[in-house]
């Protein structure tokens, strides 16, 4: 017993302090806030469903950041910008002059799918090429040269685009087949975000089936596994890795689309939050791990959405719903403190060492 | 002794050495806080900080070019041409920190006028006022930053209205006008959102109206439904009336939003100036149909204003973009006219202005005629003649409806 308690560190003492506390807090307001139960069972089915469509997005966002750190254990931070200039390319050239002549509403679904089409074809021109100017010669570097890279060319595409398209808030036009809300549970859903939670479950399916059933996947995880190895094998590892990057960009471009549907502006700025949260995700499902992105990205929409007014109303915390970042990496930090490998990550300490 | 000697005449002859270098031309400057100094050829340097790039660009633009404007009608100012250094603002703290050391550093810029954000007026303010210079702002409504007891600092002015007016505007078009009784207000935490959303309610309870929810989001933020849907499920019930005095980007989220959560249908919205532009009328879109937005009473009369209009039409192609031109152009005269007065001109045709006379005839400012009105300004640099309309976007134009 003696021994057991010289060997406690200072560092365990403080740990332990964050985690009991932390526990401490969101069950003390959650408690409080449910007790005095401002909010309507409708309200809380209302903040899940916010929460799954913000998560859809950050899951099909995540994605890119697992893909490319599993082949290269590199974490791409201009995967943002791939989501940005996807659909900004769209909305200027594809999604305004078919609002404006009257085609998106009388076709919605063809206008869709070009948008969709053009989005996720410029996010992968974007990120190929990205990829084959930046991050390929760097591909023998310590492994922080391609860090600092990543953010160099995030800065380079955020300011390109912003030179293209000028630096106001463009509007993207509201769909009128989207329009309006679907009864479900008592409640009603927005047209706009069930579509968003359908397509991303069906990407997400499709991606997953991509990598564990293809050929091309079956590359992939080998080059994730070994480059080496995969070369000695006689898979192509650097057509490999420019594939992986365009799948991980294909799925920010269709995110782009999603994000506009819902929120219905772009801007050259707008991958840069939603690309630092789609890390986060990806850290917290546990990164390499494609379910994990899916998950970390749905946990962290619903922690953002649900989490300021479960955890903070109570607490008579005010204007709590700007604290919903602080909630959203707290939750991270909890989750991280408990499970380092992500909530389904795996033998990362093992493959990375 | 000799030595002694010697080292005394080395400082003598330094000395004169020394003293023949200083400025030649103009007259000596015994102002406390030193003096922009020009030579005969030399222009007039004045700065702008204000917001130029981003989604909130047309709200500094729009007054970079009333100040343009104010530059090209006036002509000569004591003899000399001006010269105006325009500097970003990036409407957030940072922005104007940055903006207001870059200006300080230059000691040719003679006063500012900027910047177009409150949230970066304050730290702006803080350095210009610690060099000695003296800033106007075209644009910065925040209460606190004509308190002495929260941002204020001497050398700060500015020629647009205070909240405290705007705040009362909007409550009473709500209350009284569209006879709503419930209100909520949402801010973003900047210091004019959050001082303008604060005077809202003060005003619409004092006048007996009930504000059920008063909350904020960050800047950033794209998704509001959660917030929204906290505000419709307030205790109170949900308002008739939402007031979100935000910034352009955060202020179309809020808008389009509103008309998706449930119990916030029918609700009345409304915005302020930090909103009100060509470019925030196309972020909005549709969803902007019948929503409110308060700002400066724009209705001048007077010739100047008509002048005015046709250099802007001629110069920049188009009406003016936002609602801060005027106030800039007024803010720009008002310096130019303390040019004038304190600027000593000496013989060679060199002006030199004392930067603590040109501090102190600004807050003398009394009775001045501009565009939007008489000003004058208080010991802490309230000038505006404030008049607030509010106007109705109706298919991507703004009307202006009241009073």
């Amino acid at each position: 017993m003696q021994r057991r308690l010289q060997n406690i560190n200072y560092l365990d003492l403080v740990l332990w302090f964050i985690r009991v506390s932390i526990i401490v807090v969101v069950v003390w307001g959650s408690i409080a806030t449910l007790r005095d139960n401002p909010y309507s069972g409708r309200n809380w089915i209302d903040f899940i469903v916010f929460g799954i469509a913000q998560g859809s997005m950050y899951a099909l966002i995540a994605i890119g950041y697992t893909l490319v750190y599993g082949v290269l254990f590199m974490i791409n931070f201009a995967h943002g910008e791939f989501f940005m200039a996807g659909v900004m390319t769209a909305t200027i050239f594809v999604a305004g002059p078919l609002s404006a002549s009257g085609y998106l509403d009388r076709q919605p679904i063809i206008s869709l799918l070009l948008i969709m089409a053009v989005s996720m074809l410029t996010s992968v021109g974007v990120a190929i090429l990205t990829e084959r100017v930046a991050y390929r010669p760097l591909r023998k570097a310590p492994r922080l040269v391609p860090l600092i890279t990543a953010i160099g060319a995030s800065f380079f595409w955020q300011y390109t685009f912003r030179g293209l398209y000028g630096s106001e808030v463009k509007p993207f036009p509201q769909v009128e087949a989207l329009s309006g809300k679907i009864p479900f549970l008592g409640t009603e859903l927005l047209a706009s975000q069930l579509v968003v939670i359908i397509a991303t479950v069906i990407m997400l399916v499709g991606l997953y089936l991509f990598v564990m059933r293809t050929k091309t996947g079956k590359a992939i995880r080998a080059v994730a596994e070994d480059k080496d190895v995969a070369a000695l094998m006689g898979i192509d590892v650097d057509r490999t890795i420019s594939i992986t990057f365009a799948l991980g960009a294909s799925m920010a471009g269709a995110a782009g689309v999603l994000y506009a549907l819902v929120f219905r502006q772009v801007h050259y700025f707008m991958g840069f939050l939603p690309g630092l949260k789609a890390f986060t995700s990806a850290v917290l499902g546990g990164i390499g791990s494609i379910p994990g992105a899916a998950i970390g990205g749905l946990f962290l929409g619903i922690f953002e959405s649900v989490g300021p007014p479960l955890f903070l109303d109570g607490l008579n915390v005010p204007a709590y719903h700007q604290l919903k970042d602080v909630i959203a990496f707290t939750m991270l930090v909890l989750i991280l403190i408990f499970r380092p490998q992500g909530i389904i990550g795996e033998r990362l300490a093992e493959k990375k060492a | 002794m000799k030595k002694m000697l010697f080292i005394v005449s080395v400082l003598v002859v330094a000395s004169m050495v020394l003293a023949a270098c200083g400025p030649a031309g103009p007259a000596e400057c015994t102002d406390e806080l030193g003096c922009a100094v020009y030579g005969p050829e030399d222009p007039i340097r004045i700065a702008s900080a204000l917001v130029i790039t981003g989604p909130d660009a047309q709200l500094g633009l729009d007054s970079q070019h009333g100040i343009e404007i104010a530059i090209a009608m006036r002509g000569d100012v004591a003899g000399h041409s001006v010269e105006l250094q325009a500097e970003d603002d990036g409407c957030n703290a940072e922005g104007g920190q940055a903006a207001g050391q870059k200006i300080v550093s230059d000691p040719s810029i003679v006063a500012v006028v900027g910047t177009s954000c409150s949230g970066a007026g304050v730290p702006m303010s803080k350095v210009i006022s610690e060099a000695g210079y003296a800033m106007v702002s075209p644009s910065n409504t925040a209460p606190s930053l004509t308190d002495p007891a929260q941002a204020w600092n001497p050398g700060y002015l500015r020629t647009a209205h205070n909240d405290k007016v705007q705040g009362a505007a909007m409550a009473k078009f709500a209350y009284e006008v569209l006879g709503l009784k419930t209100a909520a207000a949402i801010h973003d935490g900047d210091p004019y959102t959050e001082g303008l959303a604060n005077a809202f309610r003060e005003s619409f309870e004092s006048m007996g109206g009930k504000v059920v929810a008063f909350t904020a989001v960050s800047k950033g933020d794209t998704d509001m439904k959660p917030v929204l849907t906290a505000v419709a499920a307030s205790e109170g019930g949900a308002p008739e009336f939402l007031f979100f005095p935000v910034f352009t980007a955060e202020c179309a989220f809020l808008a389009k939003q509103t008309k998706e959560v449930t119990g916030l249908e029918n609700t009345v919205t409304a915005a302020a100036d930090g909103c009100f532009s060509a470019a925030a009328a196309e972020a909005i879109g549709e969803a902007g149909n019948g929503m409110y937005f308060s700002g400066p009473d724009l209705s001048f009369s007077g010739d100047t204003y008509v002048t005015f209009k046709e250099q802007y039409n001629t110069l920049f192609g188009s009406d003016p973009i936002s609602v801060f031109h005027a106030h800039a152009f007024d803010a720009t005269n008002m310096i130019f006219d303390c040019i004038e007065q304190v600027g000593v001109t000496s013989d060679d045709g060199s002006l030199s202005v004392g930067r603590a006379a040109l501090r102190s005839c600004l807050y003398a400012t009394s009775g001045y005629q501009g565009i939007t009105g008489t000003l004058t300004c208080n010991e802490y640099g309230d000038c505006a003649d404030p008049k607030i309309s509010v106007s109705i976007l109706e298919t991507g134009e703004y009307k202006r409806i009241w009073p």
